[in-house]
């Protein structure tokens, strides 16, 4: 059986639908930086050991370098292009910005994506590995520094910036519920 | 249209260097915008990937590139049959060239993972699947691999520096009453920025371009022309955003295969280093085996320090990993002797690492004083105080400015070093046993020649255009903030241009004296320019630009000891049951001299102590001693400090001004990881009661030590 | 990485065709090892089948009180399952000790169970390696070994499972169903991993062209009372070099009911059965478990750099079970 190694697929990024040819090779991170010049999103080590290529897909963070773009038609993808409204930052990208929550910036458009989902996760409920205790009766944890380091550990950083990115995630996280609560 | 200047006029800005500011291009950065060197687009670009050699030494005996050229999408194959050559015979910034940029010149092979093709094709999965069908056949000699310190090839390399005698060593060692003389060993470590390396070269009307990432593109073009054959001024390397580097971002193969490319197929060409092959390419710091022996009167009174360092290079080039120069300003001692010793293994040539030298270095010496605090029965501070020296120990010069003491005291007051119980292996809480430990720090100041030009634009903005690289140390903030301050004029209107070889020779970001030279420079062509505009007058359109060379400035310094100083604080937590050693807070007090940018300040300090963090607990890369290379070089396989590990980590900075220098700034990038893994080591030795004389203190090394409360 | 066709099946029996019709076919799940090893050369796939549209990601409590869990559930929605954090609480704090939240996010349940070991050797085409390529040897025996197996490991290969998930798994009994163009089958967990032998590259009983279609948990009451402990060298994000899953039902003092694994020791997640016999009907005090510990590891063959492995695992067994003892009594 002769099987087409390449296929024209439609990825919808930031909202936006592209139609392009690819072969069943290339990455989503690939489709995205050199088909897309969506060059946001980083190739760290293109083997899911950093987290820079993190992006949301339908609405969870996942490491594009191990997902094909092939299998990636039909989902809703989110990139760090995609993360501000306008020109009005992320609440996470701010607290970035403010607290000096990275150096080399090469880790942050994974590291903010990652955020993100982070305080959707504990939102949702999520438990982690630092909850002590995981039973759904135990109620969800705190946000706490030791959760939040333990969440973003799948991004690596070596210029060693996770002291500020983790209280760029907690600030972003506080002004969340604040938000939350607002609307409430 | 002209416009009237008003900088000599305006009142005093509010945001003169000292207050805190985020990185100008930080929005870029958060949002994706800034651009890396593999970033940028370029119609017909073609991609070109690496082969490397599988064996540890011996020769190729073929390239196997027909059947690969058949490949869909392939370009070409280059290796050393077909490749243009080079003219490697030159004295770039660093002396002499490691072998390495004759890359495909000949069929020698010196290590795994040495070059031996390209293979570039239309795309990036065109090329990669090429390059792993491609066949090199070798013939292969046996190797040796195998680094330690009685190596009988080990030699102590001529040159400055690397052996420093004072005073009759064994003498004092025998005259003394307490002695420590154990070895201390740190593995291979690697770089590891998250950027690979990325070039894109190409020939534009007459010229070579390349996009590059690197600490250096003056650095990197002079020596790419000289490579070349080519006239320096139609070389221009660019490297605006740069993801790291660390030491391992200079003159590397990926801009040299590049070129090649570029040249003969006469399109853009990029070359990006995978992960995996990071790991043989781009240097890294050499394992070391350091003995240390300390004598000392029972007061604590050092009368003798030897220092014997060992590192390995390959059979290629000399590089020496200089740990033995920690001590050498540090403490007083009626003898002393420092040595560095290095031998010739079939590796990659190991490169500068944040703090060469000063890193391991200080894990040595910086336990070893514990150790003799220990047995002196003296706090481990007050030891220290006790050898503080009045010039410097060895060369006897006058010390610029020295507020280690300072550090220490406003670090103890901060730490609650004074309630600590020194006894080990006492304090529990749950299944962690605790302990407190102590280090010092330091680190040279220098500083090179630098141009910078700075202009007054039309429109009442400034323009400074300096070939600096910002590398994640926030150098391109830091200029910003100093020239405003020069300026005496918003940061606002000031931009600050950088990363570019057209706009002339400069520091490189490396030796932390990048924000020293910059700075320097584009303070000396703002004092002229400002001399120029209170003549009064219009400026033209294109502006008024003066450039400076700060080249005779950095000559006519004065000999002193220029050192940065520090003092580390680190608590840890031992699980001697599992192993598990985890650092709960750390904390640095920097003397520094005049710190810039408080906020990306700090990030330097406390990024380089979470590399002491990670360098005393995660980072060891494997080499396989049958086949000569890696087992699991990537990040699965080579551990740094995931965000789980780094609890709170504190650094701050007490008054350290020198008032015959002409800038102050003393340069931060490295003294953060300098005796932080010492802190470390040390607490673990509170903790438990063991000491780990060799690096990292990994769970099995914890396990088969024990502790004090194993039971 | 070679080309390859690529075909997203929408049923279980179009996934099989698939797989039936292409001998060097691949499942791809959420592809976290699969990708990574096609880009190392490892696999060379000539078709992906991708399931993770098929009709498999449900977690259902069975008729019994046990679980069915899907085979394409991720790892993520498995650890937040309310049932699963009820029942198996050491299964969901295996899966959230494993690599990463946005790993998590895309590997799967079927997947988990058929990752390959993170030998380092076995990664690197240019060593050798008897897992990869039978008869070429085994390096890591003299070579690098400190994260090597300890149990159940031949001269042929050493290699451990990389798995946390599967640790849970095994010591909670799950079977594993699977279908192929014949039919359904069951295998056991026990089942599931075949001896190394000297045949280290046939990993797994699993028919070919099979597809795993769900793990069933039978109920275990004492699974309620459980945890999981994982040993790394790093705090976070990385393989195992230890760890354990443990329930333990203790009355009067008396163990009345135990279940022991262990992960990073051996080419399966281990259940410790010799410990848990050792223990069944003896007393919950840190001497009984050391023994059990003691019973289990006496079987433990070492390399020069992985003896720790003995010293850590007997630790582990006490301190968990320790713990659960003394939360027991609280």
């Amino acid at each position: 059986m002769a099987l087409s190694t390449s296929s024209a697929i439609t990825l919808n990024i930031n909202g936006e639908k592209h139609t392009l040819p690819v072969d069943h090779r290339t990455t989503l991170l690939d489709a995205l930086r050199e088909r897309l010049d969506l060059t946001g999103t980083k190739k760290g080590c293109d083997q899911g050991q950093c987290g820079a290529c993190t992006v949301l897909v339908d609405g969870r963070r996942a490491v594009s370098c191990l997902q094909l773009a092939v299998a990636s038609e039909g989902r809703e993808i989110t990139t760090i292009e995609g993360v501000a409204q306008g020109e009005q930052l992320h609440p996470v990208q701010q607290a970035f910005l403010d607290l000096d929550g990275y150096q080399c910036g090469y880790c942050t458009p994974g590291q903010v994506c990652s955020a993100i989902a982070v305080i959707e996760e504990h939102a949702a409920g999520w438990p982690s590995a630092a909850t002590t205790d995981v039973r759904p009766e135990a109620g969800v944890p705190e946000l706490s520094a030791e959760e939040i380091r333990e969440r973003m550990s799948g991004n690596l950083c070596r210029c060693g910036a996770y002291v500020s990115i983790v209280q760029a995630v907690a600030q972003a996280a506080a002004s969340n519920t604040e938000d939350t609560e607002a609307a409430a | 249209m002209t416009a009237r200047t008003t900088t000599t006029t305006s009142p005093a800005p509010a945001n003169a260097a000292g207050a805190s500011y985020t990185r100008v291009e930080g929005r870029d950065k958060v949002t994706g915008a800034a651009r890396y060197a593999g970033e940028i687009p370029y119609a017909d670009l073609a991609h070109g990937w690496l082969v490397l050699s599988t064996i540890a030494r011996g020769r190729i005996l073929s390239v196997e590139s027909d059947p690969v050229r058949e490949m869909p999408g392939v370009l070409a194959v280059l290796h050393h049959g077909n490749a243009p050559r080079v003219d490697s015979d030159y004295v770039g910034m660093l002396g002499k060239p490691d072998p390495i940029v004759e890359v495909f010149q000949h069929d020698r092979i010196p290590f795994v993972g040495w070059p031996v093709a390209l293979v570039v094709a239309e795309t990036s999965e065109q090329a990669r699947e090429a390059a792993e069908a491609l066949v090199v056949r070798y013939e292969e000699e046996t190797h040796d691999v195998a680094f330690s310190s009685a190596h009988p090839g080990t030699y102590t390399p001529d040159g400055d520096g690397m052996l420093i005698e004072k005073g009759d060593l064994e003498a004092e060692l025998a005259a003394s009453t307490h002695v420590v003389d154990h070895e201390y060993t740190t593995p291979e470590e690697h770089h590891g920025s998250m950027e690979p390396h990325a070039a894109m070269a190409r020939w534009d009307s007459g010229r070579l371009e390349i996009v590059d990432s690197n600490q250096g593109s003056g650095w990197v073009a002079d020596e790419l022309a000289k490579l070349f054959s080519l006239d320096p001024d139609s070389v221009r390397v660019r490297s605006e955003h740069v993801g790291g580097a660390f030491g391992s971002k200079g003159v590397r193969v990926h801009q040299i295969l590049a070129v090649m490319a570029a040249t003969q197929l006469d399109r853009p060409v990029r070359v990006v280093i995978t992960r995996r092959q990071l790991f043989s390419l781009t240097g890294y710091r050499s394992p070391t085996a350091q003995r240390v022996r300390l004598g000392a009167d029972a007061d604590g009174r050092l009368r003798a320090v030897d220092h014997q360092a060992h590192s390995l290079t390959s059979t290629v080039h000399e590089f020496v990993e200089t740990s033995a120069g920690f001590g050498r300003p540090m403490y007083a001692s009626d003898a002393h002797r420092s040595v560095n010793r290095v031998v010739r293994l079939d590796v990659p040539t190991p490169t500068f690492m944040r703090a060469p030298g000063e890193a391991p270095g200080s894990f040595a010496l910086e336990s070893a004083l514990d150790e003799l605090a220990e047995k002196c029965g003296m706090d481990p501070i007050a030891l220290r105080a006790r050898n503080e020296p009045d010039v410097g120990p060895v060369s006897g010069l006058p010390f610029a400015s020295r507020n280690l003491l300072a550090a220490y005291r406003e670090g103890a007051r901060r730490f609650g070093w004074a309630d600590r119980d020194p006894r080990p292996g006492v304090r529990r809480e749950g299944r962690w046993l605790l302990g407190t430990g102590t280090a010092s720090a330091t680190f040279p100041v220098i500083v090179a020649p630098s141009t910078a030009a700075v202009t007054a634009e039309a429109d009442g903005t400034f323009t400074v255009r300096v070939n600096a690289a910002d590398v994640g140390t926030g150098a391109r903030t830091a200029l910003t903030l100093i020239a405003a301050e020069a300026l005496e004029v918003p940061r606002e209107r000031v931009h600050v241009r950088i990363g570019d070889s057209d706009f002339g020779p400069a520091a490189i970001s490396g030796g932390s004296m990048g924000t020293r030279s910059w700075g320097w420079a584009v303070r000396v062509a703002v004092t002229e320019l400002r001399e120029q505009l209170a003549l009064g007058g219009d400026i033209p359109p294109q502006g008024i630009t003066v450039r400076s060379d700060t080249s005779a400035a950095v000559g006519a310094l004065a000999q002193k000891e220029r050192h940065s100083f520090g003092a580390q604080f680190a608590e840890v937590g031992v699980d001697v049951a599992t192993g598990e050693v985890r650092v709960r807070r750390m904390l640095g007090i920097f003397a520094a001299g005049k710190i810039v940018n408080p906020l990306t300040a700090r990030s330097q300090f406390v990024g380089g102590m979470t590399w002491g963090l990670s360098m005393a607990l995660h980072e060891e890369a494997h080499r396989d001693q049958a086949t000569g290379g890696h087992v699991g070089a990537d990040f699965a396989g080579y551990h740094f400090a995931a965000n789980a590990d780094v609890p709170v980590i504190e650094a701050d900075w007490v008054e350290d001004t020198d008032a015959d220098d002409p800038v102050g700034i003393k340069g931060i990038g490295e003294i953060g990881i300098v005796g932080a893994a010492a802190a470390i080591a040390n607490a673990v030795w509170h903790a438990t009661g063991v000491r780990h004389r060799n690096l990292p203190i990994r769970p099995d090394r914890v396990l088969s030590a024990g502790g004090a409360l194993d039971a | 990485m070679r080309e390859f066709g690529y075909e997203r099946a929408s049923d279980v029996p179009g996934a099989l065709a698939l797989l039936g019709a292409a001998p060097d076919a691949r499942v791809l799940g959420g592809g976290t090892n699969l990708v990574d090893l096609m880009k190392t050369g490892v696999e060379r796939p000539g078709l992906l089948v991708d399931v993770r549209e098929l009709p498999l990601d449900r977690i259902e409590v069975t008729d019994d009180g046990g679980l069915r869990i899907g085979a394409t559930v991720t790892n993520s929605d498995l650890a937040v399952d309310p049932e699963v954090r009820r029942r198996y609480p050491a299964l969901a704090e295996a899966v959230l000790a494993g690599a990463s939240g946005q790993l998590r996010n895309m590997a799967t349940v079927g997947g988990n169970l058929l990752q390959r070991t993170r030998c380092g050797y076995f990664a690197d085409l240019s060593k050798p390696c008897n897992k990869r390529e039978p008869g070429s040897g085994c390096p890591a025996v003299t070579g690098e070994h400190h994260n090597h197996a300890i149990l159940g490991a031949t001269e042929h290969c050493v290699a451990v499972h990389p798995s946390d998930m599967g640790v849970a798994l095994a010591a909670f009994d799950a079977v594993v169903s699977y279908e192929t163009a014949e039919g359904t089958g069951e295998l056991p967990l026990a089942d599931f991993y075949l001896a190394v032998g000297s045949t280290p590259h046939l990993e797994t009983a699993l028919p070919s062209g099979a597809l795993i279609t769900a793990i069933t948990l039978p109920p275990a009451p004492v699974a309620a009372r459980s945890r999981y402990r994982k040993v790394r060298e790093r705090a976070s994000y990385a393989f195992a070099i230890g760890s354990i899953a443990a329930a333990l039902d203790v009355r009067d003092g008396v163990v009345h009911e135990v279940r022991l694994a262990f992960g990073a020791v051996a080419s399966r997640p281990w259940r410790a059965w010799a410990a848990e016999r050792a223990l069944t009907g003896g007393p919950a005090t840190a001497e009984a478990f050391a023994a059990a510990a003691d019973a289990e590891l006496a079987a433990a063959q070492t390399l020069p750099d992985n003896g720790y492995k003995v010293t850590l695992m007997r630790n582990l067994v006490v301190a968990l079970l320790t713990e659960l003892t003394e939360e027991a009594s609280r």
